[in-house]
Protein backbone atom coordinates (compact mmCIF):
# COMPACT_ATOMS: atom_id res chain seq x y z
CA UNK A 1 0.00 0.00 0.00
CA UNK A 2 1.10 3.43 -1.06
CA UNK A 3 0.65 5.15 2.24
CA UNK A 4 2.49 2.31 4.44
CA UNK A 5 5.35 4.08 5.99
CA UNK A 6 7.81 1.59 6.89
CA UNK A 7 11.15 2.61 9.56
CA UNK A 8 13.49 0.16 10.65
CA UNK A 9 15.70 0.64 13.81
CA UNK A 10 19.26 -1.10 15.44
CA UNK A 11 18.95 -0.95 18.95
CA UNK A 12 22.49 -1.78 19.92
CA UNK A 13 23.89 -3.41 23.28
CA UNK A 14 23.87 -1.62 26.35
CA UNK A 15 24.06 1.75 24.67
CA UNK A 16 22.21 3.66 26.85
CA UNK A 17 23.67 7.01 25.25
CA UNK A 18 20.90 6.30 22.26
CA UNK A 19 18.25 4.29 24.15
CA UNK A 20 14.98 6.43 23.33
CA UNK A 21 16.38 7.41 20.25
CA UNK A 22 13.85 5.21 18.29
CA UNK A 23 10.86 5.62 19.81
CA UNK A 24 11.82 9.89 19.72
CA UNK A 25 11.93 9.16 16.05
CA UNK A 26 8.55 7.71 15.76
CA UNK A 27 7.07 10.11 18.00
CA UNK A 28 8.40 13.14 15.90
CA UNK A 29 7.27 11.52 12.89
CA UNK A 30 3.60 10.22 13.69
CA UNK A 31 3.05 14.44 15.04
CA UNK A 32 3.82 15.44 11.84
CA UNK A 33 2.33 13.34 10.42
CA UNK A 34 -0.74 14.73 12.23
CA UNK A 35 -1.14 11.45 14.11
CA UNK A 36 -3.67 12.44 17.22
CA UNK A 37 -1.86 13.28 20.15
CA UNK A 38 -3.32 10.48 22.41
CA UNK A 39 -2.14 7.86 19.41
CA UNK A 40 1.35 9.47 19.80
CA UNK A 41 1.37 9.04 23.45
CA UNK A 42 0.73 5.90 23.35
CA UNK A 43 3.13 4.76 20.87
CA UNK A 44 6.29 6.81 22.50
CA UNK A 45 5.27 5.00 25.77
CA UNK A 46 4.68 1.02 24.33
CA UNK A 47 7.72 1.95 21.85
CA UNK A 48 10.40 3.28 24.70
CA UNK A 49 9.65 0.61 27.27
CA UNK A 50 10.00 -2.00 24.40
CA UNK A 51 13.42 -0.22 23.36
CA UNK A 52 14.81 0.12 27.05
CA UNK A 53 14.10 -3.80 27.34
CA UNK A 54 15.84 -4.94 24.61
CA UNK A 55 18.74 -2.63 25.94
CA UNK A 56 18.60 -3.34 29.49
CA UNK A 57 17.40 -7.39 29.29
CA UNK A 58 18.92 -8.72 26.19
CA UNK A 59 21.71 -7.71 23.80
CA UNK A 60 19.81 -5.04 21.76
CA UNK A 61 17.97 -6.14 18.64
CA UNK A 62 16.00 -4.57 15.79
CA UNK A 63 12.37 -2.53 15.90
CA UNK A 64 10.37 -2.66 12.62
CA UNK A 65 7.64 -0.39 12.24
CA UNK A 66 4.53 -0.30 10.16
CA UNK A 67 2.52 2.85 10.06
CA UNK A 68 -1.02 3.06 8.05
CA UNK A 69 -3.52 5.41 8.35
CA UNK A 70 -5.29 2.79 10.39
CA UNK A 71 -2.83 2.15 12.86
CA UNK A 72 0.99 1.92 13.91
CA UNK A 73 2.79 -1.62 14.02
CA UNK A 74 6.01 -2.14 16.06
CA UNK A 75 8.03 -5.30 16.13
CA UNK A 76 10.62 -5.65 18.71
CA UNK A 77 12.91 -8.63 17.98
CA UNK A 78 16.12 -9.63 20.44
CA UNK A 79 18.20 -12.81 20.69
CA UNK A 80 18.41 -12.14 23.99
CA UNK A 81 18.05 -14.67 26.67
CA UNK A 82 14.48 -15.44 26.51
CA UNK A 83 11.71 -14.90 29.42
CA UNK A 84 11.39 -18.03 31.21
CA UNK A 85 7.40 -17.17 32.76
CA UNK A 86 5.80 -14.41 30.49
CA UNK A 87 2.69 -14.25 33.23
CA UNK A 88 4.73 -13.48 35.88
CA UNK A 89 7.30 -10.30 33.62
CA UNK A 90 4.07 -9.16 33.04
CA UNK A 91 3.06 -8.44 36.59
CA UNK A 92 3.52 -5.08 38.05
CA UNK A 93 6.43 -4.43 39.95
CA UNK A 94 8.26 -7.96 38.81
CA UNK A 95 11.59 -7.04 37.62
CA UNK A 96 15.29 -9.02 37.14
CA UNK A 97 17.42 -5.44 36.32
CA UNK A 98 20.44 -5.60 37.52
CA UNK A 99 21.75 -3.30 40.35
CA UNK A 100 23.99 -1.29 37.44
CA UNK A 101 20.64 -0.37 35.86
CA UNK A 102 18.81 0.13 39.29
CA UNK A 103 21.39 2.89 39.71
CA UNK A 104 19.77 4.70 36.73
CA UNK A 105 16.27 4.55 37.68
CA UNK A 106 15.21 1.38 35.85
CA UNK A 107 13.64 -1.73 37.13
CA UNK A 108 10.24 -0.49 38.85
CA UNK A 109 9.01 -3.95 37.19
CA UNK A 110 6.68 -1.23 34.89
CA UNK A 111 7.64 -1.28 31.42
CA UNK A 112 5.68 -4.64 30.26
CA UNK A 113 2.76 -3.77 32.02
CA UNK A 114 3.06 0.00 30.22
CA UNK A 115 3.39 -1.59 27.00
CA UNK A 116 0.34 -3.81 27.53
CA UNK A 117 -1.57 -1.11 28.65
CA UNK A 118 -0.74 1.92 26.17
CA UNK A 119 -0.87 -0.68 23.30
CA UNK A 120 -4.14 -1.75 21.99
CA UNK A 121 -3.03 -5.45 20.92
CA UNK A 122 1.00 -7.10 21.97
CA UNK A 123 1.87 -10.78 21.94
CA UNK A 124 5.34 -11.50 23.28
CA UNK A 125 7.03 -14.51 21.34
CA UNK A 126 9.95 -15.84 23.49
CA UNK A 127 12.27 -18.84 23.47
CA UNK A 128 14.66 -19.17 26.26
CA UNK A 129 18.74 -18.65 24.61
CA UNK A 130 16.65 -17.54 21.64
CA UNK A 131 15.50 -14.17 21.88
CA UNK A 132 12.13 -12.43 22.41
CA UNK A 133 9.42 -11.18 19.84
CA UNK A 134 7.31 -8.59 20.96
CA UNK A 135 4.81 -7.24 18.53
CA UNK A 136 2.26 -4.09 19.38
CA UNK A 137 0.09 -2.62 17.81
CA UNK A 138 -1.53 0.75 18.29
CA UNK A 139 -4.77 2.11 16.25
CA UNK A 140 -5.12 5.46 14.80
CA UNK A 141 -8.48 5.77 15.27
CA UNK B 1 5.32 31.13 35.36
CA UNK B 2 7.77 29.97 32.15
CA UNK B 3 10.67 27.87 32.62
CA UNK B 4 13.41 30.99 32.02
CA UNK B 5 11.37 32.88 35.04
CA UNK B 6 11.98 29.80 37.12
CA UNK B 7 15.50 29.27 36.38
CA UNK B 8 16.33 32.77 37.08
CA UNK B 9 13.61 33.74 40.31
CA UNK B 10 15.09 30.00 41.87
CA UNK B 11 18.69 30.32 41.71
CA UNK B 12 18.99 26.91 40.91
CA UNK B 13 22.45 26.43 39.23
CA UNK B 14 21.66 26.11 35.14
CA UNK B 15 22.82 22.97 33.28
CA UNK B 16 21.15 24.28 30.24
CA UNK B 17 18.65 26.68 29.04
CA UNK B 18 16.98 25.42 26.30
CA UNK B 19 16.23 27.60 23.64
CA UNK B 20 12.47 27.91 23.87
CA UNK B 21 12.89 28.40 27.95
CA UNK B 22 11.59 31.66 27.90
CA UNK B 23 8.05 30.48 26.16
CA UNK B 24 7.50 27.24 27.90
CA UNK B 25 4.73 27.43 30.70
CA UNK B 26 5.40 25.36 34.20
CA UNK B 27 2.06 24.14 34.92
CA UNK B 28 2.96 21.76 38.02
CA UNK B 29 5.81 20.26 39.80
CA UNK B 30 6.50 16.56 39.56
CA UNK B 31 8.54 14.36 41.85
CA UNK B 32 9.81 10.31 40.68
CA UNK B 33 13.05 8.40 40.03
CA UNK B 34 11.68 5.36 38.39
CA UNK B 35 11.81 5.74 34.75
CA UNK B 36 9.03 3.87 33.87
CA UNK B 37 6.74 5.01 36.73
CA UNK B 38 7.99 8.89 35.20
CA UNK B 39 7.37 7.59 31.80
CA UNK B 40 3.52 7.41 32.10
CA UNK B 41 2.78 9.31 34.69
CA UNK B 42 4.84 12.72 33.62
CA UNK B 43 2.28 15.39 33.20
CA UNK B 44 3.09 17.83 30.35
CA UNK B 45 4.03 20.83 30.91
CA UNK B 46 5.86 19.45 34.22
CA UNK B 47 8.94 20.33 36.20
CA UNK B 48 10.25 17.11 37.09
CA UNK B 49 12.25 16.98 40.20
CA UNK B 50 14.01 13.91 40.31
CA UNK B 51 17.75 12.55 41.45
CA UNK B 52 18.51 10.21 38.40
CA UNK B 53 20.46 12.42 36.51
CA UNK B 54 21.66 10.76 33.58
CA UNK B 55 21.13 10.44 29.79
CA UNK B 56 17.52 8.11 30.79
CA UNK B 57 16.35 11.05 32.44
CA UNK B 58 16.25 12.96 29.37
CA UNK B 59 14.91 10.80 27.13
CA UNK B 60 12.03 10.29 29.59
CA UNK B 61 11.69 14.29 29.54
CA UNK B 62 11.85 14.78 25.85
CA UNK B 63 8.76 11.75 25.22
CA UNK B 64 6.83 13.29 27.81
CA UNK B 65 7.15 17.07 27.33
CA UNK B 66 8.06 17.50 30.34
CA UNK B 67 8.92 21.39 30.32
CA UNK B 68 12.07 21.02 32.30
CA UNK B 69 13.68 18.50 34.58
CA UNK B 70 15.30 19.96 37.71
CA UNK B 71 18.19 17.29 39.29
CA UNK B 72 17.87 17.48 43.28
CA UNK B 73 19.99 16.96 45.94
CA UNK B 74 22.90 17.82 43.92
CA UNK B 75 23.24 14.72 42.24
CA UNK B 76 25.74 13.92 40.01
CA UNK B 77 25.61 15.37 36.38
CA UNK B 78 28.73 15.23 34.43
CA UNK B 79 29.10 16.55 30.99
CA UNK B 80 27.81 14.27 28.72
CA UNK B 81 24.75 15.00 30.68
CA UNK B 82 24.44 18.47 30.20
CA UNK B 83 25.19 17.62 26.43
CA UNK B 84 22.63 15.55 25.68
CA UNK B 85 20.77 18.14 27.30
CA UNK B 86 21.60 20.71 24.81
CA UNK B 87 20.88 18.85 22.06
CA UNK B 88 17.83 17.64 23.30
CA UNK B 89 16.74 20.96 23.63
CA UNK B 90 15.66 20.26 27.54
CA UNK B 91 16.15 22.65 30.26
CA UNK B 92 17.68 21.19 33.26
CA UNK B 93 19.02 22.74 36.32
CA UNK B 94 20.27 21.43 39.53
CA UNK B 95 19.86 22.06 43.18
CA UNK B 96 21.13 20.72 46.71
CA UNK B 97 17.88 20.78 47.69
CA UNK B 98 15.77 17.79 48.00
CA UNK B 99 13.27 16.64 46.28
CA UNK B 100 10.14 17.67 48.29
CA UNK B 101 11.78 21.75 48.88
CA UNK B 102 12.63 21.77 45.23
CA UNK B 103 9.29 20.63 43.84
CA UNK B 104 7.45 23.20 46.60
CA UNK B 105 9.54 26.27 45.18
CA UNK B 106 8.27 25.07 42.05
CA UNK B 107 4.97 24.82 42.89
CA UNK B 108 4.50 28.34 45.04
CA UNK B 109 5.71 29.77 41.68
CA UNK B 110 2.98 28.86 39.71
N1 LIG C 1 13.45 -8.29 25.85
C1 LIG C 1 13.59 -8.98 26.99
N2 LIG C 1 14.45 -10.05 27.07
C2 LIG C 1 14.58 -10.74 28.22
N3 LIG C 1 13.91 -10.48 29.35
C3 LIG C 1 13.05 -9.45 29.34
C4 LIG C 1 12.83 -8.66 28.17
N4 LIG C 1 11.90 -7.72 28.47
C5 LIG C 1 11.56 -7.92 29.75
N5 LIG C 1 12.23 -8.97 30.29
C6 LIG C 1 12.08 -9.53 31.66
O1 LIG C 1 10.84 -9.12 32.18
C7 LIG C 1 11.04 -8.39 33.41
C8 LIG C 1 9.98 -7.31 33.54
O2 LIG C 1 10.15 -6.30 32.51
P1 LIG C 1 9.63 -4.83 32.77
O3 LIG C 1 9.96 -4.01 31.59
O4 LIG C 1 8.21 -4.90 33.19
O5 LIG C 1 10.46 -4.35 34.04
P2 LIG C 1 12.00 -3.90 34.11
O6 LIG C 1 12.54 -3.68 32.76
O7 LIG C 1 12.72 -4.89 34.95
O8 LIG C 1 11.88 -2.52 34.90
P3 LIG C 1 11.27 -1.14 34.32
O9 LIG C 1 10.79 -1.40 32.94
O10 LIG C 1 10.18 -0.77 35.24
O11 LIG C 1 12.41 -0.17 34.36
C9 LIG C 1 12.45 -7.88 33.32
O12 LIG C 1 13.00 -7.58 34.59
C10 LIG C 1 13.15 -9.05 32.63
O13 LIG C 1 13.39 -10.10 33.55
MG1 LIG D 1 11.51 -2.49 31.39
Amino acid sequence: MSDTIKLQYTVSTDDFTRAGEASGDVKRKLKKMGSAPEVVRKVAIAMYEGEINMVIHANGGTIDVEITPEEILMVLQDSGPGIADVEKAMQAGYSTAPDRVRALGFGAGMGLPNMKQYSDEMEIETTIGVGTKVTMKVFQT
Amino acid sequence: MTVKEFAEQSGFRIINLADNAGEVLIRQAYCCDLLSIAMTKVPEGAAWVTVMSNINTLAVASLTEAACVIVAENAAADAEFAEKAKAQGITVLHTEKPVFDAALMVHEGL
